[in-house]
């Protein structure tokens, strides 16, 4: 798990993808920034603590509360250590049609957590989220940007094997 | 062959690229409208095709783009809706995956009509890898002339911004979504004033789905006129369908509007057909949030018309024996669906996505999910059949935003149409809440 370090500070990289991202907005308009700044900081230290969104607010020019609540409103932003590859599983109507239950079963089974843990060696943290947009190639689940489509048991061993290399 | 407006050009080879896409005629619209239309030119070719809002609320979009308000000096935005999440919808995804230079044109092509210098792209943010593919495309197309600064020697100037949503639902309502571009919570703001007045940091705004806007391009290059007789009555153009659920081929589909469900659910052209060996029990036609219809209504209206694929012919018989087109996600459900499990699924997801602000609906789906998860594993009492209904009717219409609306449909049309099945459930408790249950009694008769 990656721990936030203290003093925070992104990469210098990073740090010139923020500055990028708040000159988009018209003047006085940085507050705009905020979801996809959070996200460059999730990439990078994997989920967002409360001293990364104190760091957010600086770079952003407002209240930290202002933080907070954005990232305590949006599921996407993780509000705890996670484990180096985070599954999002799909639990919604249509997945559940093609299987979607039934892989899920098997995927908690195979991990030995349930949905919210991390594996004790940290290299999995499980999530359920809700419809993922992928709906015809159910069951379906995502880890960071990619996703993982037409799931079934031989896939899930597959995929859990080839990440745990 | 039927008419393709956004995909006849989506296999080839390519067609991600500028130089591809280009060669099957892209950006021509983009030219033609700057270089000898007016913005007011555009603006009345959008009227005349009649399209209608493809995200799900089906509002002309010629219509709403003439509200836009121009007061002097104050910039106007459009805002491009691609926070696609409604269940059973991915036809978004698939467009701008497949080919973004579609609606990167769009956008310019729309954005010089509205007098916007400034436009952005919301797109949910676990599409990350999509808003990658879309950046590449309009650093492409900056650097053919086709964005920036002096576009094409007009004098015209267009930046186009791709943002990044959080995983929020309700920031497909576009008021949420315009909250949330501002870097706040999704939480829908009261109506009036409208976007068109008071949008995006308080300027006049336009919100518009990425399918509409990816037709205007072929509305510029054909006319309006043309757009619209392409169709059935006012349901006029093609629509993408996001086919999902018990059928021989998912996928994403472009349909003249008018096909019928008949030959949408059983050509090999579309779904194919249920899925071998199984037969057809329900329909959600447009989206999760639309009413569920059982299959003797699917194919027919209650009046024994052949029901087609349109705005009218879906919501014909209003609520009681029809639904609507939506947003176009077509979940098809076999013998071995358990509507039960399917509605308490869909509350749940309701009651995730509910933003919080109005009580109604933060209290009203929490209610539903709960009462519904209890009839699935064997705990309901009949008394719950009419505290859900009750409940649906009290979050209906009493919301700032349709997200009550979107929850109370599914639940009351589930009970409409499939009472029995609740009512196995509970007077079967031990039976029903087994893994795979399903009441067999409805589609036996």
């Amino acid at each position: 798990m990656t721990e936030t370090p203290n003093p925070v500070a992104f990469t210098p990289e990073r740090l010139a993808k923020v500055k990028e991202i708040i000159a988009r907005y018209p003047e006085g308009r940085q507050k705009s920034a905020l979801l996809p700044v959070l996200h460059v900081a999730q990439e990078q230290w994997g989920w967002v603590s409360s001293e990364v969104m104190d760091h957010v607010a600086e770079l952003l020019s407002i209240e930290p509360v202002e933080v907070y609540e954005v990232a305590t409103f949006y599921t996407m932003y993780h509000l705890d250590a996670v484990g180096k590859h985070v599954i999002e599983y799909c639990r919604t109507g249509p997945c559940c049609l093609m299987g979607g239950e039934e892989i899920y079963d098997y995927l908690k089974q195979k991990l030995g957590i349930q949905a919210g843990q991390t594996t004790p060696d940290g290299l999995f943290t499980l999530k359920e989220v809700e419809c993922l947009a992928a709906c015809g190639w159910g069951p379906v689940f995502q880890i960071r940007e990619k996703f993982y489509m037409n799931l079934t048991r031989e896939k899930v061993d597959e995929i859990i094997e080839e990440l745990s290399k | 062959m039927a008419i393709k407006i956004l995909t006849e050009h989506i296999n080839v080879p390519g067609i991600e690229t500028f130089e591809v896409y280009r060669k099957q005629g892209g950006y021509t619209a983009v030219e033609k409208a700057i270089k000898t239309m007016t913005p007011e030119e555009v603006v009345e070719e959008a009227k005349k095709s009649g399209i209608r809002g493809r995200g799900g609320a089906g509002f002309p979009m010629g219509m709403k783009w003439g509200f836009l308000a121009k007061p002097e000096g104050v910039p106007r935005y459009l805002v491009c809706n691609a926070d696609e999440s409604e269940p059973g919808t991915f036809k978004d995804h698939h467009l701008m995956k497949c080919i973004p230079h579609l609606l990167i044109e769009g956008m310019i092509v729309s954005s010089f009509a509205l007098g916007a210098n400034k436009s952005f792209i919301y797109v949910r943010g676990e599409l990350m890898y999509v808003i990658r593919i879309l950046e590449k495309a309009i650093e492409e197309a900056k650097a053919n002339g086709f964005l920036g600064k002096n576009i094409l020697g007009s004098g015209y100037d267009l930046e186009l911004v791709v943002q990044p949503g959080g995983g929020a639902y309700i920031c497909g309502e576009e008021t949420a979504l315009l909250e949330s571009l501002e870097g706040k919570r999704g939480n829908p703001r009261n109506k009036p004033p409208f976007p068109a007045v008071k949008g995006l940091y308080q300027s006049p705004t336009v919100v518009n789905n990425v399918e509409s806007i990816s037709n205007m391009p072929w509305v510029i290059n054909h006319g309006g006129d043309a757009y619209a007789a392409i169709g059935i009555g006012r349901s006029t153009g093609t629509k993408l369908i996001s086919a999902s659920g018990h059928i021989q081929k998912p996928g994403v589909y472009e349909i003249e509007l008018g096909v019928s469900v008949d030959e949408f659910l059983n050509s090999d052209e579309y779904c194919g057909g249920v899925r071998k060996g199984h037969y057809l029990k329900a329909l959600v036609a447009g989206g999760s949030s639309v009413p569920i219809l059982p299959a003797h209504l699917i194919t027919k209206t209650a009046a024994g018309e052949d029901r087609l694929m349109s705005y009218e012919s879906l919501s014909d018989g209003g609520f009681a024996t029809g639904t609507m087109l939506g947003s176009g996600g077509f979940i098809v459900f076999d013998e071995t669906a358990c509507i039960v499990r399917n509605t308490w699924n869909f509350s749940r997801f309701y009651h995730h996505e509910s933003c919080g602000q109005c009580s109604p609906c933060r209290e009203g789906t929490g209610w539903m999910e709960k009462v519904l998860h209890r009839i699935e594993h064997g705990h309901g009492s009949m008394h719950d059949i009419d505290l859900l209904v009750d409940v649906a009717k009290k979050i209906e219409g009493n919301t700032i935003c349709p997200l009550g609306d979107a929850a109370a449909w599914p639940v009351a049309s589930a009970i409409r149409h499939f009472r029995d099945e609740f009512e196995w459930h509970i007077t079967n408790p031990q039976e029903a809440s087994q893994p795979g249950a399903v009441f067999m009694g409805a589609v036996l008769a």
